[in-house]
């Protein structure tokens, strides 16, 4: 009877996964038909001259089957299989994006906390800290590799302190947004029992708090893996998916499925990254107080 | 680079609304506003004055960290050189932003319009929003051509595109139960409601999206310069300083980034104003 | 009685929610009900009684699960389609984003009243709720008790012929309450609107109706029909009558036969 019940609320929830599926294969499709479509009209929409935006040869647009192929063929001769490489580069990108989502998580939570406390603290710095993200990350990445160095960091430290930089800001706005969200009956109710604004915030804010703040982690979780990507462009060491992006992409107009693949592989990391987060906010946060988006 | 997907939250996120010189305002209602931004002048004369001092007194080498009075001397000096830079970076985070916003409002509309699209595309869209979208800029630049500014309005379009969607598309759902009856007892038809309710209701959350994607714009298609593409631009211009451990002159160009993006974003703020004279997160300003 | 003067007619009306499973509900069962044009009628009951669900099936927001219904001596369906309803809830649902002169001519709009008559006709409707001098505030600004006025210009301003009030007062506080009452009374008077009322509240059924609805809960069916002939206009002096109390007592007793019986 209750495996019954369990079954259509199961359905329910494999069928976002259920359209995402027919829209990749769609998409996957439509890429197919627009090559097609190409390679026969010879670059230009069909029955007209007029240009196709993306020409659709094999190196600008190589199958997709290509692409997955070539995920299993060195990378270079004897090399090691691109897949692999890409395995290594994600683990390494996760690495970094995960102490950056870390840093840049308690950063925020505890800036959150500060300005919940003292308008004054929140008048004198939140304009800074919606400025701070309008600095471009790529501009800073190079001077904070220096300093890391001159700390004696290894170097993939400094592209999670690059991480953490585009991590926190959510995080503030909606800790901010959260703690301030509980009823204020409930405040006066923990007056009434001479409550120390400890006990408020743990036992009232804290917990009204956290659905938007999971709701700034799913964002945080794609941010701080942008930021390691960016992080690691100008940091120059071999490892990582940003790296990859930038070795390939100049090898793209022999072998342009490389760069595919890992544009794809990182698409993957984004998603399975956004993903655990996600099952974190689905242990700690009950349905009726989650946000769907 | 972040994309909130609730309008509520831009009460938070419009920290300098108190900024935006907003037409007719009474004198009392200025001086209540200069007293408001008064902390966060403080703050700021307080953060330079340090760091000029530590830098200083530390005798901290530019190519560390340089000084505030460094960065604004060759702000001046290099005027000519990142400003138009600057407007070039501008265009085609502009470009992009215009091309996202519209495919992403198109797109909701049809979420709205047709169910099979709203459980089929809206899942792909949060998906998608998960992706860290500007590793698509080493491919747009060889699709279109490098040089061309097509390429990184392309990648800036695509980063805008899901928020925007996203954003828009709940605004235009999650209308108030109540209103549809209203409309529903007035025997209104579909078009009545989309028009009467759903678009308005839309567009505090197409505003909260416009917002966090006019921050995007600039910082996506900065970094989509790097990969490459002409160099008369802010990020290939900050990148060749970095390199040459040029900071004060990197820092300049990054000052240049952030007075258009801010201007960027006040200039949404501003439309919001005049475009919702009724939204709640400027009630509590009117109201003091 | 004929066919024509009935505004409403119901006849051996049911509603069912959800299918054959547990979670099917009986929420009217066999309802026989004629309103007539000009009457002022109330609906009072627990909750759980149908009292909404009635008002929402004259009002063509539900669909009968059985039985005749009639409005104006057409399906509701036709009815609505017709303009012939003017709804006001518990919450006044004024849209946010216009103001409340703008909320009043969201009907007419829809009718495709050309604007010079819009505004005329809105500036009219606020005048007869007293708040002429509102027309350029926007929602926010004003009161829950001047909301829900608002939502009352708008219901009556294209002029409908049944009015269908859904505890409109609900969340107003008890003197705002009385004074609104009174307005209604008022409104109805000089309209002459067919009114139907759902509330919680015993004197108030007493005090604006010709009739009170008794309804009783599981499933949801009318119980009794206490006519109220206090004279008209009624006042102050009318909730001080003995009368009033008489009456107020006979919906209480009404009440409780029925339902302090299942419980």
């Amino acid at each position: 009877m209750q495996e019954a019940a369990a079954q259509p609320s199961l359905m329910t929830r494999a069928r976002p996964a259920i359209a995402v599926t027919v829209i990749v294969v769609v998409l996957a499709g439509l890429w197919e038909l627009y090559k097609l479509v190409g390679q026969t009209t010879g670059g230009t929409w069909p029955f007209t001259s007029l240009g196709l935006p993306v020409r659709p040869d094999n190196i600008t647009m190589p199958h997709v089957w290509d692409m997955i192929g070539e995920l299993f063929v060195p990378a270079r001769r004897g090399g090691e299989l691109l897949i692999v490489i890409l395995l290594k580069g994600a683990l390494f990108t996760m690495r970094e994006a995960l102490l950056g989502f870390v840093i840049g998580g308690v950063v925020g939570f505890g800036l959150g906390v500060l300005f919940v406390r003292s308008t004054l603290a929140e008048r004198s710095f939140m304009p800074y800290v919606v400025a701070s993200q309008t600095v471009p990350i790529i501009a800073i990445a190079p001077m904070v590799v220096i300093w890391g160095s001159r700390l004696d960091w290894p170097p993939w430290i400094s592209v999670s302190i690059i991480s953490a930089y585009l991590t926190f800001f959510p995080v503030t706005i909606n800790t901010l947004r959260g703690l301030r969200s509980p009823d204020p009956t409930a405040l006066e109710l923990m007056r009434s029992y001479a409550a120390t604004p400890r006990d408020v915030l743990w036992k009232v804010q804290v917990p009204a708090a956290l659905p938007y703040i999971f709701t700034a982690l799913k964002v945080s979780a794609t941010a701080s893996i942008i930021g390691a990507i960016v992080g690691e462009l100008p940091a120059g060491f071999a490892d990582g998916l940003g790296r990859s992006l930038l070795v390939f992409s100049q090898q793209f107009a022999t072998r342009s499925a490389k760069l595919y693949g890992t544009v794809i592989f990182t698409a993957l990391v984004g998603i399975v990254f956004v993903g655990l987060v996600t099952l974190a906010e689905h242990r700690f946060v009950d349905a009726s107080r989650r946000d769907t988006a | 680079m972040t994309d909130h997907l609730d309008p509520h939250e831009t009460d938070v996120l419009t920290a300098f609304e108190g900024d935006v010189p907003a037409g007719t305002r009474t004198p009392s209602a200025l001086r209540h506003r200069l007293r408001r931004a008064g902390p966060a002048l403080v703050a700021f004369l307080l953060v330079v004055a340090l760091w000029e001092g530590l830098v200083r007194l530390l005798n901290v080498q530019a190519f560390i960290l340089p000084r505030p009075s460094q960065i604004i001397i060759r702000f001046i000096e290099t005027a000519g050189e990142i400003w138009p830079a600057g407007l070039n970076t501008l265009y085609e985070a502009l470009g992009g932003f215009v091309m996202g916003v519209t495919a992403g409002i198109v797109a909701a509309l049809a979420t709205v319009r047709w169910v099979a699209v709203r459980e089929g595309l809206l899942p792909f869209a949060i998906a998608a929003n998960s992706i860290p979208i500007i590793a698509l800029a080493p491919i747009t630049n060889a699709w279109f051509s490098l040089t061309s500014p097509v390429s990184k309005m392309v990648v800036v379009a695509v980063i805008v595109f899901f928020p925007v969607m996203i954003n828009t598309a709940r605004g235009l759902i999650e209308v108030e139960a109540a209103e549809l009856e209203l409309l529903r007892s007035y025997a209104a038809s579909p078009r009545e409601v989309m028009r009467r309710v759903r678009v308005p209701h839309a567009l505090p959350y197409l505003f909260s999206a416009l917002k966090v994607a006019s921050a995007l714009s600039l910082i996506g298609a900065i970094v989509a310069e790097y990969f490459g593409g002409s160099q008369d631009v802010l990020g290939q211009y900050i990148v060749r300083k970095a390199n040459l451990f040029q900071f004060p002159d990197a820092w300049a160009a990054i000052l240049v980034a952030s007075i258009l993006g801010l201007t960027f974003y006040g200039l949404i703020l501003l439309t919001e104003r005049i475009v919702m004279p009724w939204h709640v997160s400027f009630r509590a300003a009117d109201e003091a | 009685m004929t066919a024509n003067e009935a505004m409403v007619r119901a006849e051996q009306v049911n509603k069912v929610f959800g299918g054959d499973g547990a979670d099917r509900v009986e929420a009217l069962r066999d309802i026989d009900l004629t309103i007539d044009t000009g009457e002022f009628v109330s609906l009072i009951g627990p909750s759980g009684c149908g009292k909404s669900t009635l008002l929402r099936l004259i009002g063509d927001l539900l669909t009968p699960s059985g039985g005749r219904l009639t409005v104006n001596g057409k399906p509701p369906h036709q009815a609505r389609l017709d303009r012939d309803y003017g709804m006001v809830f518990q919450h006044a649902t004024l849209l946010d984003w216009r103001t409340v002169s703008r909320n009043v001519e969201l009907p007419l709009e829809i009718l495709d009243i050309p604007a010079e008559r819009r505004h005329v006709r809105a500036a009219e409707m606020l005048e007869l709720v007293q708040l002429g001098s509102f027309g350029e505030h926007y929602p926010w600004q004003l009161s829950g008790g001047m909301q829900q006025r608002v939502a009352i210009a708008r219901a009556l301003t294209f002029q409908p012929s049944l009015l269908l009030m859904d505890e409109p007062f609900g969340a107003l506080d008890e003197m705002t309450r009385e004074l609104m009452q009174q307005e209604v009374l008022r409104i109805w008077r000089e309209t002459q609107t067919t009114v139907v009322f759902v509330t919680h509240s015993i004197p108030e059924a007493v005090f604006l109706s010709n009739r009170v609805v008794v309804m009783s809960a599981r499933p949801g069916r009318i119980s009794e029909i206490v006519d109220i002939p206090l004279p008209h206009p009624r006042n102050e002096n009318t909730r001080e009558s003995s009368d009033y109390y008489e009456k107020i007592t006979e919906v209480r007793e009404a009440l409780r036969r029925e339902n302090g019986a299942a419980a």
